[in-house]
């Protein structure tokens, strides 16, 4: 089976974000003063060939945990898992 | 002193690492080593892990590279008490290895900073900067998006608990100070060596200040150290380089 895997990686709530504090200073111009706060991350999308969504979904947590994300610095969260074509 | 210094898709200071070391500093055994080799070779005193941008800093800086067929060995090579200095780009490899604690990000004010910056020694008690005086402030160059040293708050209290900070970013005169922080680095660390010695990582390019003609020969020192420690190791002299 083929399945396409979006993975999300995020910085760590304490390390420093400067594109998305600087981000923030725009959309703060831009009149959007409701915007709190913006991080900046990562969207990713493995094609995976696998034989179930189980095993699809961990090569992408392995994938994510050797190279994808950083764990120093990010976490990583696979956001879905689609059936696709191939 | 045998010098490996290792080339990756996008390295671009591998050219100015071989200029310095070995027709100004004068050590004749400087070769390179493709990325794709599995191995170092026998015998090696020191790697360089250039500056550049080694597979165009695609995913993170240094996360690609950490994972070429030769790192392999210079992780094996580093495990074993090899010693290695990664400058810049190296220093970012380093760390993605975790061959160096922390990790290095976009530079606070979001600006590539290509500039003179002053270092002031903060341990000169490693084979790396054994020619350096406590304290000595050296002028070397920075060339870096992603240079804002961070780690975990207990790591940085490790390394510093351990002298590990070897280079900070100074006023000319040698004080600490936010103004002399190029790229928002915590405590104003530019450089790092690791617990046992032999890792050393930093973002300023020693490389590119071998030569006053180039402003600055301070670089010298670092090599210079270098090879005042293997020319002792080998004869038991210490060499006047």
């Amino acid at each position: 089976m083929h399945y396409h895997v979006y993975i999300a990686t995020e910085r760590k709530e304490a390390i420093l974000d400067p594109q998305g504090k600087a981000t923030h200073h725009a959309l703060d111009s831009l009149g959007l003063s409701q915007v709190e706060d913006v991080r900046i991350g990562k969207f990713i999308r493995l094609a995976v060939d696998a034989d179930s969504k189980e095993k699809a979904q961990s090569i992408a947590e392995e994938s994510s945990k050797k190279l994808l994300a950083n764990p120093i610095m990010e976490t990583f969260r696979v956001i879905e898992i689609k059936e696709s074509a191939k | 002193m045998k010098t490996r210094i290792i080339v990756f898709p996008g390295s671009n200071c591998d050219h100015d690492a071989m200029n310095s070391v070995k027709d100004v500093m004068h050590n004749a055994d400087t070769e390179f080593i493709w990325h794709k080799d599995e191995s170092i070779g026998k015998n090696v005193d020191l790697v360089i892990l250039p500056g550049g941008f080694s597979y165009g800093d695609y995913l993170r800086t240094g996360a690609i590279a950490r994972f070429s067929p030769v790192m392999k060995d210079v992780i094996r090579f580093a495990n074993d008490g090899g010693t290695v200095i990664g400058i810049c780009n190296g220093f970012q490899v380093l760390c993605e290895s975790g061959l160096l604690p922390g990790v290095l990000i976009r530079n606070e004010a979001l600006k590539f900073r290509c500039k003179w910056v002053n270092l002031r020694s903060e341990n000169t008690d490693t084979i790396f900067t054994n020619s350096l005086l406590p304290g000595e402030v050296i002028k070397i160059p920075i060339a870096h998006g992603e240079g804002l040293y961070m780690a975990d708050p207990h790591v940085i209290d490790e390394l510093e608990a351990n002298k590990q900070v070897v280079f900070r970013y100074s006023s000319e005169s040698g004080e600490i100070v936010t103004e002399a922080n190029p790229n928002g680095s915590v405590n104003n660390i530019a450089g790092i060596i690791n617990k046992e010695g032999n890792v050393m990582g930093m973002m300023p390019h020693p490389e590119r200040a071998c030569e006053a003609i180039l402003g600055s020969a301070d670089g010298r020192k670092i090599f210079s150290s270098l090879m005042r420690h293997f020319e002792f190791a080998k004869s038991g002299k210490m060499a006047a380089v």
